[in-house]
């Protein structure tokens, strides 16, 4: 490839660097909020709730999140056209379009939902480990002072659950970025898609190369960010 | 003399093994009480019940005047929080909060719970620290003071909520001997305002020179109560000089 080529490829994937981020940025969005809830779902005493969560944790870590994405993808058209889907959900779901902008639009909600669903069981382990791991003397020292246990949770559990949990959860986080690139299969357009798309035209494999290149920055970036983020909040042991 | 504290046939098990079996004792305002007694002997227990963070199996305690427990059981929420907040507890191994500065550790509780005005809680946690010796210390951290300075400033976290009781549970135990000198020098100064208190502790020179009475525990019921004249000295039953002879050797 000469450089002109490589320029104008680079200037073409940057477009499809967008498409990447929008998945990156709503799955964390949705994913971190909706861990924090399964997190205490799952440590709820009513045993059924705890339960119910147990099995949604197992089976979103003990599948491919390729195959996650693909079921929640077709789960649409295929239950409305089974005989054996009830009526009003079916009635629900013909009110989903699947063609033209508005299939793109549908694509995009149902990888988001697979990739929300799948990282929330992800972070919901990390940040059980977290709150389990407050000594019982904060909860102890909180109800003495009088704090509600709302106040205890958010003032005094939840800052130093934070700092316990970025670690683990940046890992996560530097996971999920590559794991974007899972959405090539539902013809999703990112980067992974514009990529193997140049690869065939030029033949060459620069383009493959380039899209390595544009997730290896993205990871170098978040792991400075999450080492920068641990050092702000090493004031405290 | 009002009563801070009355116990009356205090029982509490944990499954089957019975800690408290008939605790009864009463401390008056401004009292200073030493718990003493071996390891095992359920004086935690005691003071986890007095302060509301294990519950009794019965018997009844109250509050300064206020009912807490009776043989009905246990009063509503409401008052058992109202009860709550006039008791105070120092923790053996501190428990301040780690992601607060000093200041706030101790200011928290009367802003968030209280609604005490922020600058008016700042000055009297101030006030409290300088009593501690730690005025320069309010802007740290936690981890960044001593044993003794993290213990001195959860006893100053509990008197900001200006509790009519105060409980010690061993306070100097995870200290270096060193460092115990300081936190006793502080309760020692409370005694001498006035506070009530009740302390768990192996101090035994510290449960004779500052308690005003002291009460031997083994096996989960008092043993022997009286004044450490009474306790320390030759009138002592055989159990308790048994176990104090070990202390002095």
């Amino acid at each position: 490839m000469t450089g002109e080529e490589t320029l104008h490829l680079f200037l073409l994937m940057l477009q499809y660097l967008l498409p990447t981020l929008k998945l990156f940025g709503f799955t964390l969005l949705y994913a971190i909020p909706l861990g924090m809830v399964v997190a205490l779902l799952k440590m709820c005493r009513i045993k059924p709730v705890s339960w119910l969560t147990r099995l949604y944790i197992l089976i979103m870590r003990g599948t491919p999140l390729l195959l996650q994405i693909i079921v929640v993808y077709y789960s649409v058209p295929t239950l409305r056209s089974n005989a054996h889907c009830p009526e009003f959900l079916r009635n629900l779901l013909n009110h989903v379009e699947l063609k033209g902008d508005a299939g793109d639009v549908y694509m995009f909600r149902m990888i988001l939902l697979a990739f929300v669903l799948n990282y929330a069981a992800y972070f919901a382990e990390i940040f059980r480990g977290g709150i389990e791991a407050i000594p019982k003397g904060q909860y102890e020292a909180a109800g003495m002072l009088g704090f509600s246990r709302i106040q205890t949770f958010f003032r005094i559990i939840l800052p130093q659950v934070v700092k316990r949990v970025i670690p683990a959860s940046s890992n996560e986080i530097i996971t999920l970025v590559k794991d974007t690139s899972l959405a090539y299969a539902m013809g999703y357009m990112e980067i992974m898609y514009i990529a193997k798309k140049q690869m065939t035209t030029y033949s060459s494999l620069t383009p493959l190369f380039m899209a390595g290149v544009f997730y290896f920055v993205m990871a170098t970036l978040l792991t400075l960010l999450f080492s920068f983020v641990e050092k702000k909040l090493s004031y405290y042991k | 003399m009002a009563k801070m504290l009355e116990v009356q046939n205090l029982q509490k098990s944990f499954g089957d093994l019975p800690v408290l079996r008939d605790i009864s004792f009463e401390v008056g305002q401004g009292e200073v009480i030493a718990v003493i007694g071996p390891s095992g002997s359920g004086k935690s227990t005691l003071l986890r019940c007095l302060t509301q963070l294990e519950h009794a199996d019965g018997g009844s305690i109250a509050v300064c005047g206020d009912e807490m427990l009776t043989e009905k059981g246990y009063k509503d929420a409401k008052v058992l929080r109202t009860i709550r907040l006039k008791t105070g507890l120092v923790f053996q191994n501190f428990n301040l909060f780690p992601h607060m500065t000093v200041l706030r550790n101790i200011t928290e509780a009367p802003v968030c719970v209280l609604k005490q005005d922020k600058a008016a809680a700042e000055q009297k946690a101030m006030e409290l620290l300088r009593k501690m010796g730690l005025e320069a210390k309010a802007k740290s951290y936690p981890c960044e003071l001593s044993g003794g300075q993290q213990q001195r400033v959860s006893i100053a976290r509990a008197l900001a909520l200006s509790p009519e009781i105060l409980f010690f549970d061993e306070p100097t135990s995870a200290l270096d001997p060193e460092l115990t000198g300081e936190i006793l020098k502080v309760i020692k100064e409370l005694a001498a305002e006035g506070m009530t208190m009740v302390i768990v502790t192996h101090e035994m020179s510290f449960a004779r020179d500052v308690a005003d009475r002291v009460i031997f525990m083994e096996g989960g019921v008092i043993v022997e109560q009286g004044e450490p004249s009474q306790l320390f000295g030759e009138s002592a039953s055989d159990r308790v000089k048994q176990f104090l002879a070990r202390f002095s050797e």
